[in-house]
């Protein structure tokens, strides 16, 4: 049964219509990457999984059950990071597992705490405050925060976008060995074609604003892990990048041309109406 | 390296010694003022021969109404702590409640702006009908006059919390209580500091009215009492006092405020 699905789901935010008929399903373990354009509703997308939006229309179900509102079982690391300045990179964490996991001591609280830093690398940097660490860091304390929690769905917005090409690429591997570690489902927005073939294992296309609807999703099928260097000479690789990137163009190439039309029937119709002599 | 420091330097010296220069250029018209077209103005001289006995043994205390100038400060001090203290207990929730709530921001807000300017000399005289005592209408009237910048900048913190800060709540089911008091407040605290510090300068601009008026010790009692007697020396020494309490209150505000900024 799918764990996280959406349902011919429509969103506006006035009169600009940013997602129209999207619908999706995701099984347990998998992690699916949605492609798009910047600008194309895929934040929008992740606030309504998160359910920190509400769909106009449609169905979001979470195991079955329309999802009411947001919660730690659907963890979220937000695409500007999201940390609270004034708390240490353990704080951070610590805020959300203190929340999460109340039960437990406070000993284990901070244990756990202290293994999701390890996880991803920050122990050595656990009592800086953002402020005090590179874009790069801040997104691995916001990944140790929500991975932390223990979500049975993670949600990532553009992740990545922000950091250099560098830092970029030994994040992708970091969760793409989180994600075969720990097996769980991760639904990842991401307007990098090759960032996406590089860590799903479907491929989701999220076609140009307005009115975004998703395309027919693409398998990848490339054995784990996945050789940045070496998949470049794949064919299998190379044939999922030009399809993909294929649609993407030519949905916006609709669009513009549908855009350019509206246009035009909107200056005719208001040219003046010259009575006949 | 070198030039780094010297230019440092350099800097240095012209923060101390400029405001020096400044100084003389004052007491120098002043002096000339005084000794030309304002002839009742207490020269800088006259005003020191005055004024060194309060200055010299500022603790001192040799009568009721002839005391020390620190003392005086020190009497002024509590009563503005009083009210001061008033004034942010229940400027602060009223700011949260303000800012969080577009209710109670479109219910109460025009009733703030209507009361805010209202003058301490105005305020005073309700104190009195409330409390028929000086003291109490005193820490009123500071109260009712500084808590605004409290109110309103509080509302703004709270307004300025940034959506994401909030979202990280809403993904971890944090209380109203919880998100209030771990993201709300911190995120909120420069605001709700740089409140707290142009408060904190009201409150002493309102000392000296409210001494005045209610005869009180202290800096502005003593005042309105060397005015009464003539002593117009004293009266500089007062504004002088006033203007170097303030001075000092509000770096003392600033230092902190820069901290929580940096933090």
């Amino acid at each position: 049964m799918a764990i996280l699905e959406l349902e011919q789901v429509h969103k506006s935010f006035g009169t600009t219509h940013v997602l129209s008929d999207v619908s999706l399903s995701v099984e347990p373990g998998e992690l699916v990457a949605i492609v798009g354009f910047s600008g194309a509703g895929k934040s929008t997308l992740m606030a309504l999984l998160s359910g920190l939006s509400k769909p106009d229309q449609g169905r979001v179900l979470f195991k079955g059950k329309p999802v009411e509102g947001p919660s730690p079982e659907r963890g979220v690391v937000f695409q500007n990071y999201s940390l609270l300045p004034w708390l240490s990179a353990f704080e951070n964490v610590e805020l959300a597992v203190r929340e999460v996991f109340s039960k437990d001591s406070r000993n284990a609280q901070r244990e756990r705490v202290a293994r999701y830093l390890e996880m991803v690398g920050l122990t050595y940097a656990k009592e800086r405050r953002p402020a005090e660490l590179s874009g790069g860091m801040r997104q691995r304390v916001a990944l140790a925060r929500a991975l932390a929690i223990e979500p049975e769905v993670l949600l990532m917005d553009e992740p990545l976008s922000a950091l250099d090409a560098l830092t970029r690429a030994t994040l992708q591997d970091e969760i793409e060995r989180i994600a075969r570690v720990s097996g769980k489902t991760i639904l990842l927005v991401t307007n990098d074609v090759d960032e996406a073939i590089l860590l799903a294992d479907r491929i989701v296309p999220l076609s140009a604003g307005p009115e975004a609807t998703l395309g027919a999703p693409t398998p990848v099928e490339i054995a784990r892990p996945r050789d940045r260097r070496a998949m470049n000479h794949d064919p299998h690789f190379r044939k999922i990048r030009a399809s993909i990137t294929d649609y993407l163009l030519e949905t916006q190439r609709v669009r513009r041309a549908r855009s350019a039309a509206n246009r035009r029937v909107a200056a005719e119709s208001a040219l003046p109406v010259e009575s006949p002599a | 390296m070198n030039s780094f420091t010297r230019e440092k330097l350099e800097k240095r010296i012209g923060l101390l010694v400029l405001p020096l220069i400044g100084g003389a250029i004052v007491v120098a018209l002043w002096a000339v003022a005084s000794s030309t077209v304002a002839t009742s103005l207490p020269s800088p001289s006259r005003t020191w021969e005055a004024s060194r006995l309060y200055v010299m043994e500022p603790f001192e205390k040799r009568g009721e109404l002839d005391q020390g100038i620190l003392r005086f400060t020190w009497y002024s001090l509590t009563r503005v702590a009083k009210g001061y203290v008033i004034a942010i207990l229940l400027g602060t929730p009223l700011g949260f409640l303000l800012g969080m709530s577009n209710f109670f921001r479109a219910s109460f807000d025009p009733i703030v702006q209507i009361l805010r300017p209202v003058s301490p000399l105005a305020w005073l005289p309700l104190g009195f009908v409330l409390f028929h005592k000086p003291e109490p209408a005193g820490t009123f009237t500071i109260a009712m006059c500084s808590m605004w910048p409290t109110v309103l900048n509080t509302a703004l913190g709270v307004r300025s919390v940034p959506q994401d800060y909030l979202n990280v709540a809403k993904v971890l089911k944090l209380s109203k209580l919880k998100t209030l008091v771990k993201v709300m407040v911190p995120a909120a605290m420069p605001y709700m500091f740089t409140g707290f510090r142009l408060s904190l300068g009201i409150a002493w601009l309102v000392i000296v009215a409210a001494e005045m008026l209610t005869g009180a010790p202290g800096v502005g009692g003593f005042l309105w009492q060397e005015y009464n007697s003539l002593i117009y020396e004293h009266i500089i020494l007062c504004i002088l006092t006033i203007g170097i309490v303030g001075f000092v209150l509000d770096r003392m505000m600033g230092l902190v405020e820069k901290r929580l900024r940096t933090g």
